[in-house]
């Protein structure tokens, strides 16, 4: 008769266990470090535009009154880019997952994740060169006709280097990652819950309604999140498609301007307060990021009780 | 309003692949008709083709007639989506909408055929279904919860509640106990003893026991081999197939001599 030991004295076997959840643990203090560290050096560096005089700030004004307006155009251009890209995202997304034969949704799928490897600067320069000159015209239209609404008021910019330019050149920029991220969540939509929604007697848009999208609804909002935090961190393409200026409601005028490129532009020249005034624009456009992802965590958490996950 | 289903000489392929071969049926209406046989012999495959599910399946295709009340529901100019929301389909997993609550659930099926209802109608249309399918009771006092939160059995009822809110002329139901436990199994085959007052039910199992317990009629389905395409062995009265049926491999089945 042998008796087995439950004990297990040299905790054999249990090694890899411990290296794992220590790198793992290791992985996310990093993470949170990392963030941290951006974070003071930000606030840091920035202090000195807080708390210098309001006349040595560029403008003369003091920070808060230069960078309220180059938040609004970052807001701007990242909402243009969102409003048009969001609906052509989702419907390629759609197309690919639910409509294309399977090769052409192979080959399709392809191209638009390809579109995300062009880097930037190629992106700006095709919308400073051929983009903009080629869409002033229809400015030139839009002020004529809709110049009654405030966004289209005339003279529309001749060159075509507007912030709504800027805004479809950020718009072709982050259609690829949301069109990759939906795709692949609409690919998992379970077959179960499409199945119930066509024996019901669901043509197949009904049943996208029904099944698809409310099933990819947190991811949508995770994957427009994602755009728009590309949108708003864009420096390249704004920097070169932008002819930048005081902030205008106009979206055909040249004019306004967005923090990224700001900094871009100014950064290479710059020293002193204009360095701390930079830095500090960038802490401004690092909490806009982090209150949005925090309000889109706060969008998918509230429905969780109606989320696919129980 | 339930009709019989006549299928003549039907044929199932998946690709060049044959699955099921020359299968000829009468299934009556306001019946219980049990599809069983060993895994893999096409009856779930043949039931699909009942209601054109088969076709979500790319390279599926069927020759052949399936005809519900003389019609045939391969005609040309048919569309499926017509025929699905007159045969309704239950699945062999509880699939409730998971982001829509108990009530939109019942009336997912509704909204599609017709656009406007109103709230008194629905109302009424979702107690009704629920009564139907002996679910109102246990959530009256939750229908704006999500399905998802209900047991598998009551999710199943919950799927046959929204069957029957469209009032179909058929239900189908592709093993519907299997992911259930043996409580929940007894109140579904209660359920389909009172639907067939109403409406033709098909249903495929693998438990035998239910067969005999729900079923008027059952036809055993069999295969020859891997590769090969399942058939239809017998189609007769339950009593007749569990007690005294006319081919050797349906006996051997009901007894217990394999599958």
């Amino acid at each position: 008769m042998t008796t087995t030991s439950l004990t297990n004295p040299q905790g054999a076997g249990r090694a890899g266990d411990k290296v794992f959840s220590g790198a793992a643990l290791a992985a996310g203090c990093l993470i949170l470090a990392v963030l941290f560290g951006v974070a003071l050096f930000l606030v840091i560096q920035a202090i000195p535009a807080f708390t210098a005089p309001a006349e040595d700030i560029q403008g003369g004004q003091g920070f808060f009154a230069y960078i309220w307006p180059i938040v609004v155009g970052t807001l701007i251009a990242a909402i243009i880019a969102l409003v048009i890209a969001t609906p052509v995202a989702i419907g390629v997304a759609l197309f690919i997952s639910h409509y294309a034969p399977r090769r052409l949704a192979s080959g399709l799928g392809y191209v638009v994740d390809l579109l995300a490897a062009i880097p930037s600067v190629i992106y700006g320069a095709w919308g400073a060169a051929f983009l903009a000159k080629e869409i002033a015209p229809a400015y030139d239209w839009l002020a004529k006709n809709l110049g009654w609404l405030p966004i289209f008021h005339g003279p529309a910019s001749s060159t075509g280097k507007t912030i709504l330019t800027a805004g479809i050149v950020l718009s072709v920029m982050v259609l690829p990652i949301i069109t990759s991220l939906t795709r692949e969540i609409f690919l998992q939509t379970p077959k179960l819950h499409e199945e119930a929604a066509l024996a019901l007697g669901a043509t197949r848009w009904e049943m996208i309604k029904m099944a698809v999208l409310p099933f990819a609804r947190p991811g949508i909002i995770s994957a427009v999140m994602l755009g728009l935090g590309r949108a708003l961190g864009e420096t390249m393409a704004v920097a070169l498609v932008l002819s930048s200026g005081a902030l205008t409601a106009s979206l055909i005028q040249s004019g306004n301007q967005t923090i990224a490129a700001e900094i871009a532009l100014n950064f290479p020249e710059a020293g002193g307060l204009k360095v701390a005034t930079l830095i500090a624009a960038g802490l401004v456009l690092f909490v806009i990021t982090l209150g949005v992802n925090m309000v889109a965590r706060w969008i998918i958490t509230r429905h969780k009780e109606f989320s696919g996950a129980n | 309003m339930s009709k019989r289903i006549d299928v003549k000489d039907l044929n199932v392929y998946y690709g060049n692949f044959l699955a099921v071969e020359d299968v000829s049926i009468n299934i009556e209406a306001k019946s219980v008709t049990a599809f069983i046989g060993p895994s893999g012999c096409g009856k779930s495959t043949f039931l699909r083709t009942l209601n054109r599910m088969h076709e979500v399946l790319p390279g599926a295709r069927v020759e052949g007639e399936v005809l519900l009340d003389g019609d045939n529901l391969y005609g040309p100019g048919v569309d499926p989506v017509t025929v699905r929301s007159q045969i309704g389909m239950v699945f062999q997993r509880p699939n409730p909408f998971p982001t829509m609550s108990i009530r939109d659930n019942v009336l997912a099926g509704v909204k599609l055929n017709n656009q406007k209802i109103s709230k008194g109608e629905a109302d009424a249309l979702v107690e009704r279904s629920l009564q139907g399918a002996n679910l109102w009771n246990e959530v009256k006092d939750r229908l704006e919860k999500p399905g998802s939160g209900l047991s598998g059995g009551q999710q199943q009822r919950l799927c046959i509640a929204r069957a029957i809110a469209v009032e179909p002329q058929v239900i189908l139901m592709d093993e519907p106990c299997s992911a259930l436990d043996p409580i929940s199994t007894l109140a579904v085959e209660d359920l389909i003893n009172e639907l067939k007052d109403q409406y033709t039910v098909v249903i495929v199992t693998h438990n035998m026991q239910q067969a005999a317990r729900v079923s008027d009629r059952t036809a055993f389905f069999n295969i020859a081999g891997t590769g090969k395409p399942g058939k239809l062995i017998e189609f007769a009265e339950t009593s007749t197939i569990f007690n005294n049926p006319s081919n050797k491999a349906t006996e051997d089945y009901v007894s217990g001599r394999f599958g």
